[in-house]
C-alpha cells in the first residue's frame, strides 16, 4: 500500500516525461549562439587579415577561441543544462590538460635555450669567455 | 529526491542543488548520472578521450614548434589564395571555418526538432548537416593537394622548419578524418529518422537497441565536438 505513495508516482511519471522532451530549448537561443559564433570566427579572422602581432595578437586570439569553445560546449552541446555531477566529470580533465601544455612549453623553452646555445655559432661565441 | 527531477525542460537552469547534487550522482550504486540516458556519458566519454588524443597532438606540435630554431613557414602566407588579382590570406581556412560553424548550427537545430519530433524537418536539417560536412572534406582535400602539389611532406617543406609538414598532415589529417566518420554516422542517423525507427523505437543497425530521438543529440554531441577542435586547431595552427 506504501508504493501507491505520491514519491513513487513522480518518478514513474518524469523518466517518461523527460524523455520525451529531452533538451528541448527555444531555437532563438540556437540562432543567436549561432551568429556569435559566425561574429568571433570573423573577428579571429580580422586578426590576421590586419596581421596584428605580439600580445595583441595571442590575447586576441585566444580569447575568441575561448568563447567560441565555450558557446560550443555550453549551448550546443547542452552543458549549461546538465547535471553538475556530469558536467564536472567532463570539465575537470581537459583542465588536467593545461598542466600538460605547462610542462610541454617549459621543455620546448629549454630545448630552444640548449640549441641556441650549443648549434648556434653566434650563441656559441657568446657563451665561450664565461668558460 | 521528485524535486530535481525536472532535467531538460524549456527556459532558465533547472534546480542542480549545487554540491548535494553531484554527492547524490556520485555516490548512486545505480546510475551515476541520474536522469541522463546511458547513451550520452558514454559519448561524452568517448569525447573526452579523444580531447586527450588531439590534446597531445596539439602539445606535440606546440613542443616542436617552440624547440625549433629553423624558421616556421607563415601559416597566413601558405595557406593564402590567389584571388582577384591578389593574395588573400587564409582564405580557404576562413571559408571551412564558416562551413563548419554553420554545421554546427543545423546540427543544433536538427537535435531541437528531433525532439518536437518533427521527421521531415529533423532528416533535412541532419541532411544539411552531412552536405555541409562533406564540403568542408572537400576543401580539406583541396588544401591537401594544393599543399603537396606545392611539395609540402611529413619530413619536410619549401618554406621552411620541417616539423611544418608532419604536424600539418596529423593534425588535420586526424580532423579530417573525423569529419568523415561523422558524415557517415549522420547519413545512418537520417535514414533511421527518415525511415520512422526512432518513433517506432525500432531496434536497429549501429545501436542494436531500441532507438529514440536521443540518438539525434547524441550524435550531435560528437558533430560538435569536431567543430570545437577545428577552433583550437584554427587558433593553434593557422593563426599563429
Amino acid at each position: 500500500m506504501e508504493h501507491a505513495g505520491e514519491p513513487h508516482a513522480t518518478q514513474d511519471a518524469e523518466p517518461t516525461g523527460s524523455h520525451a522532451h529531452g533538451q528541448q530549448h527555444p531555437l532563438g537561443v540556437y540562432f543567436k549562439i549561432w551568429g556569435l559564433l559566425f561574429v568571433l570566427s570573423a573577428a579571429s579572422y580580422a586578426v590576421d587579415w590586419y596581421q596584428l602581432q605580439g600580445l595583441l595578437r595571442w590575447s586576441l586570439i585566444i580569447l575568441f577561441m575561448l568563447l567560441k569553445a565555450g558557446l560550443i560546449v555550453a549551448v550546443f552541446m547542452h552543458m549549461l543544462w546538465e547535471r553538475l555531477a556530469l558536467f564536472y566529470a567532463i570539465v575537470v580533465p581537459p583542465l588536467l590538460l593545461i598542466t600538460l601544455i605547462g610542462i610541454g612549453a617549459l621543455e620546448a623553452g629549454y630545448t630552444f635555450l640548449s640549441r641556441g646555445t650549443f648549434f648556434a655559432p653566434t650563441a656559441e661565441e657568446q657563451q665561450r669567455p664565461a668558460h | 529526491m521528485a524535486n530535481h527531477q525536472a532535467t531538460g525542460t524549456a527556459g532558465a537552469l533547472p534546480g542542480r542543488d549545487g554540491w548535494r547534487s553531484v554527492v547524490t550522482d556520485v555516490s548512486s550504486d545505480q546510475r551515476a548520472f541520474k536522469d541522463v540516458p546511458w547513451g550520452k556519458p558514454m559519448m561524452w566519454i568517448f569525447l573526452l578521450s579523444d580531447t586527450f588524443i588531439f590534446g597531445s597532438f596539439l602539445i606535440s606540435y606546440m613542443t616542436v614548434r617552440m624547440s625549433t630554431t629553423v624558421p616556421w613557414p607563415n601559416p597566413s602566407e601558405v595557406f593564402s589564395l590567389h584571388m582577384f588579382g591578389q593574395n588573400v590570406p587564409l582564405l580557404l581556412i576562413a571559408i571551412m571555418t564558416f562551413v563548419l560553424i554553420s554545421s554546427s548550427g543545423t546540427m543544433a537545430l536538427a537535435v531541437n526538432f528531433g525532439y518536437r519530433r518533427d521527421r521531415r524537418m529533423t532528416a533535412i536539417l541532419l541532411i544539411a548537416t552531412a552536405a555541409l560536412g562533406a564540403t568542408f572534406v572537400g576543401m580539406q582535400a583541396f588544401e591537401w593537394y594544393k599543399l603537396i602539389s606545392e611539395g609540402v611532406r611529413p619530413w619536410g617543406n619549401p618554406w621552411g622548419a620541417a616539423q611544418f609538414g608532419s604536424a600539418f598532415f596529423m593534425i588535420t589529417g586526424f580532423h579530417g578524418t573525423h569529419v568523415t566518420i561523422g558524415v557517415i554516422f549522420l547519413i545512418v542517423v537520417a535514414v533511421k529518422v527518415v525511415r520512422g525507427d526512432l518513433d517506432r523505437e525500432r531496434r536497429g543497425f549501429l545501436t542494436g537497441r531500441r532507438g529514440n530521438y536521443e540518438i539525434v543529440e547524441i550524435m550531435g554531441l560528437y558533430w560538435h565536438f569536431v567543430d570545437l577542435v577545428w577552433v583550437f586547431i584554427f587558433a593553434f595552427f593557422y593563426l599563429w
